[in-house]
Order: C-alpha cells, then sequence, then structure tokens
C-alpha cells in the first residue's frame, strides 16, 4: 500500500481490519470494566483511545491480541473473532508495544528485535539484515547499539527498540499501550514526532492507548474518546476539539487552557 | 598423634572418603535439583499448591536428620543400601531452598517482560525457557548453594547409617573420643562446603542479568 494513500478511502476497499461488536468486558468477581463497545478500526488507520486510567482502554486493547477474551460480544480480527484464532498466529500477526517496553533484560539489542522473525524460523542472514534495517529505520545506528543490553539505553532508546522489535516480523497490525508514557516530555515529543513520520511509511493499522489529548490529536485519524468503561464517541481530530459531548469538551478545554498558558495570557 | 600427622599418615584414605562425600552430596543435589526447579515452577504457576508443596518440604526440613535416616531404614528399596538411603535422605533435605528459590525467581520476573513475550505470541514453553528461567537463573544457583552447603554438612551424619563419606572419621573419633580423629573428618567437610559455596557464587554472580 503506498504510504500516503487516503485511509478513509482504503478502508472502503478493505473492510474493517479490526471489528468491535458489543463486547463486554468483566473481572471474575463481576466488576464490569467494559460496558457494549462497538467500533471499527479501517486499513492503514490509527485510532487513538483516549481516557482517563482505568477508564477501560488498555483492557479493549489486550482484547485485540485476546490476552484477554470478552466476557460478551465478539471482537474480530481480519473478519474472524478473536475465539476462532490460534493465539499464537494471532499475535504474532499484530505487533504489541507497551509502556515499560518490556525488553528482555537478558537479550541483546540486536536479540530482542529479531525475537519474533527467529520465532518464525526465519533464517540467520536475513534476520541479521532485517534487525540492521529495523534499528536504522527507528533511529539507531545498528553498529553502536546491536550489542547493548536494555539497561545500558536511555528511555527514549529503550521505547525505539521496543517500535523496532514490535513491527520485526512486519505484521500488518501494531497495537501500543501508552508507548511514549514513560518518556520525558523532550524525548517523548521527539520520539512521538519521529513515530508519526515512520507511521506515514509503514501503513500499518495502529491501535494507540494514551490518556495525553495532544498526542491523539498528532497521531490519530480517529479518535475513540474511553469513561468507565463506555466509549462516549468516536471523532476524528476536528470534530473532538469541536465536539460539545461534555468529557470531550473537558479534553478540549484543558488542552486550549495549556496553550493559553504557554502563549502567557 | 594430632590431625596434621594423620593427615600425613593417610592421605588416600582421607582422599577416599572425600570422594565419597562429593559423590553422595553430588547424587543427592542432582536429584533435589531435578525435583525441585519443576516443583518451584509449579509453585510459581498455581499459587494454591504453594502450601501444600512448601509444607511438605518444610516438615521433611525439621525432622532431625538422624531420625530422617532411621525412618527411612525400613523402607524397601531405600533402605537396602546404606548410600541410597542416604542420598535420598540428603536429596529431601536440599528440596526446600531450591523450591523456595525457583519459585521466588519466576515470580520476580517483571510483568511487562512476561506480558510481551505473551503479546508477541511466545508459546508458553517459550516464555518458561527463554525468558523465566534465563531471568530467574542466578535465584535458582542461590538456592542450590544453599541447599549444597546444608546439605556437606548433614552428609556427615550418613556415615552413621554405614553410608561411607568424611562422617566416618567422626563417628571413630567420637567412639575413641580422639579429637584429631574428629578433625580428620571436619576439616575436610567444612573445606568441601566453603570450596562449594565460592564455586556456586561466582557461577551464581556471572548469570546474573544486567539491569
Amino acid at each position: 500500500m503506498s504510504a500516503d494513500a487516503n485511509p478513509l478511502l482504503d478502508a472502503s476497499a478493505d473492510g474493517a481490519v479490526i471489528a468491535f461488536r458489543g463486547v463486554h468486558y468483566e473481572l471474575a468477581g463481576g466488576q464490569t470494566l467494559l460496558r457494549d463497545i462497538n467500533f471499527t478500526v479501517q486499513r492503514g488507520e490509527t485510532l487513538v483511545l483516549l481516557g482517563r486510567s482505568g477508564a477501560g482502554k488498555t483492557t479493549a486493547l489486550k482484547l485485540i491480541n485476546r490476552l484477554l477474551e470478552p466476557s460478551r460480544g465478539e471482537v474480530h480480527v481480519e473478519g474472524r473473532a478473536t475465539l476462532a484464532w490460534n493465539p499464537i498466529a494471532l499475535r504474532r500477526h499484530i505487533g504489541y508495544v507497551i509502556q515499560e517496553t518490556g525488553l528482555f533484560p537478558h537479550y541483546s539489542v540486536a536479540e530482542n528485535v529479531a525475537l519474533v522473525p527467529r520465532l518464525e524460523r526465519k533464517a540467520a542472514p536475513y534476520v541479521r539484515a532485517r534487525v540492521e534495517e529495523l534499528l536504522a529505520l527507528v533511529g539507531l545506528d545498528p553498529t553502536r547499539y546491536m550489542e547493548r543490553y536494555p539497561h545500558e539505553l536511555s528511555g527514549g532508546q529503550r521505547q525505539r527498540v521496543g517500535v523496532a522489535r514490535a513491527i520485526a516480523a512486519d505484521p500488518p497490525i501494531l497495537l501500543m499501550d501508552e508507548p511514549f508514557g514513560a518518556l520525558d516530555p523532550l524525548t517523548r515529543t521527539e520520539v512521538r514526532e519521529e513515530f508519526q513520520a515512520l507511521q506515514k511509511r509503514l501503513g500499518k493499522t495502529i491501535v494507540i492507548v494514551t490518556h495525553d489529548t495532544s498526542e491523539a490529536l498528532l497521531l490519530g485519524t480517529r479518535i475513540a474518546l474511553f469513561e468507565a468503561g463506555e466509549i462516549r464517541g468516536i471523532y476524528s481530530p476536528g470534530e473532538f476539539l469541536a465536539s460539545d459531548e461534555p468529557v470531550a469538551a473537558a479534553y478540549a478545554e484543558q488542552l486550549r487552557r495549556l496553550k493559553e498558558f504557554e502563549r502567557g495570557t | 598423634m594430632n590431625v596434621i600427622q594423620y593427615f600425613e599418615r593417610h592421605p588416600d584414605e582421607i582422599f577416599q572418603a572425600t570422594i565419597e562425600h562429593i559423590w553422595l552430596v553430588g547424587i543427592a543435589m542432582l536429584i533435589a535439583v531435578a525435583i525441585g526447579v519443576p516443583l518451584g515452577i509449579l509453585v510459581a504457576r498455581r499459587p494454591w499448591l504453594s502450601k501444600p508443596i512448601l509444607g511438605t518440604a518444610n516438615v521433611a526440613e525439621t525432622i532431625p536428620s538422624l531420625a530422617l535416616f532411621g525412618f527411612l531404614l525400613p523402607v524397601p528399596w531405600l533402605g537396602d543400601r546404606a548410600a541410597r538411603l542416604a542420598i535420598a535422605a540428603l536429596a529431601l533435605y536440599a528440596l526446600l531452598p531450591i523450591i523456595r528459590n525457583t519459585a521466588a525467581g519466576i515470580s520476580s520476573v517483571d510483568p511487562a517482560v512476561r506480558e510481551a513475550a505473551r503479546g508477541m505470541g511466545m508459546t508458553p514453553s517459550q516464555i518458561l525457557f527463554k525468558v523465566e528461567l534465563p531471568l530467574s537463573m542466578s535465584t535458582v544457583l542461590a538456592g542450590v548453594r544453599v541447599a549444597t552447603v546444608l546439605t556437606i554438612g548433614i552428609a556427615t551424619i550418613a556415615a552413621a547409617v554405614g553410608a561411607g563419606g568424611l562422617g566416618e572419621y567422626i563417628f571413630r573419633g567420637l567412639a575413641m573420643v580422639n579429637n584429631s580423629l574428629i578433625l580428620a573428618g571436619a576439616i575436610p567437610a567444612a573445606l568441601l562446603a566453603l570450596a562449594a559455596d565460592f564455586l556456586l557464587s561466582v557461577l551464581e554472580r556471572s548469570l546474573r542479568p544486567g539491569r
């Protein structure tokens, strides 16, 4: 797929890659974390799940790669219910980046990035070339960083390795849970902008969880607003800022105040 | 005759007893690791099993060693040979630290690392062998080290049931009220324990994952 294709046009051609149909998720104790969730993600689109802590965004994300299973309703990936997929095959089809990155501390950077291609038994020369390509892609010099271990990297570098690892086997779908959450504000802006460029080049279907409004507006083609286990609305960035839905308006207002503060008014 | 003279006159005999001692402890440790590590993994996976498994191992630990050798004497097959009996008892003593450290090591693996492994489509056995066990290896080894040092000491009592080893000298010395003889068994046993402790701690440090 060409990188600058309009995701909305693509969507009509390929249909939904991910679809939530009446999904409920309850804990064993009966507590409801998600209530009647319905949304679709089109091919090549970036959907941001925005909401405060405990709103259910991460739970929704984990339902996609079947780290969790819905209590009621169905989650479809590529037209098939997640429960009908072999979970291992499903997860290899989906890249996954989490906040703490979850890099293996006993693996070097190269071994971390090579993990999924090796699990898929790809030939060693191919894997090596792929690792170098990916590190260069996320802005890390392969010769300098391949042999380092995660504890020898900065937070931003670890995050880049986490992204490289998630896309190593070229999965068509990428899930990211607060991917830039653990970074300091300056690094965060930097890595986020790099990621935005990467996103355009890769043309993957992406779902990102965040509680940061400006991040949602910057990265999302659409924004799903989560509040107390429900979706309050799904908006384009423009619609989100103009929305009079109370929660969306509160986020927009908070952002406006921040901008005013920056301007010194 | 002091202990130094004794060492000078009977080097072969003491060497022989030391080899016997190492053999008893070595086999017992192999068995204890082969049983203890899987049990430790089980405890980490199924917390409700932790009480019965650790409880049983704990009880075994509290039985006085001389009594345990006595208890095992009438057990068929085990009781037939003194060495067999001694190895079984020693393995039983070594079990608790190994189970406990294996379980602790596996439970202490960063949940984010485990979740990333699952999310990337690793199978449960890949997660165990490529992530959880390598990351808990130094903790497991610390348990093996404690168990080995403990077992080297307890193995001297195996001589009471005729299993040989350095305990022979200690018991002979006690019977003859001869301190040199007691030391001829006790000193090599202590040196053995120190050597095992040192070697295993070096191994443990070399396996500690970087952070």
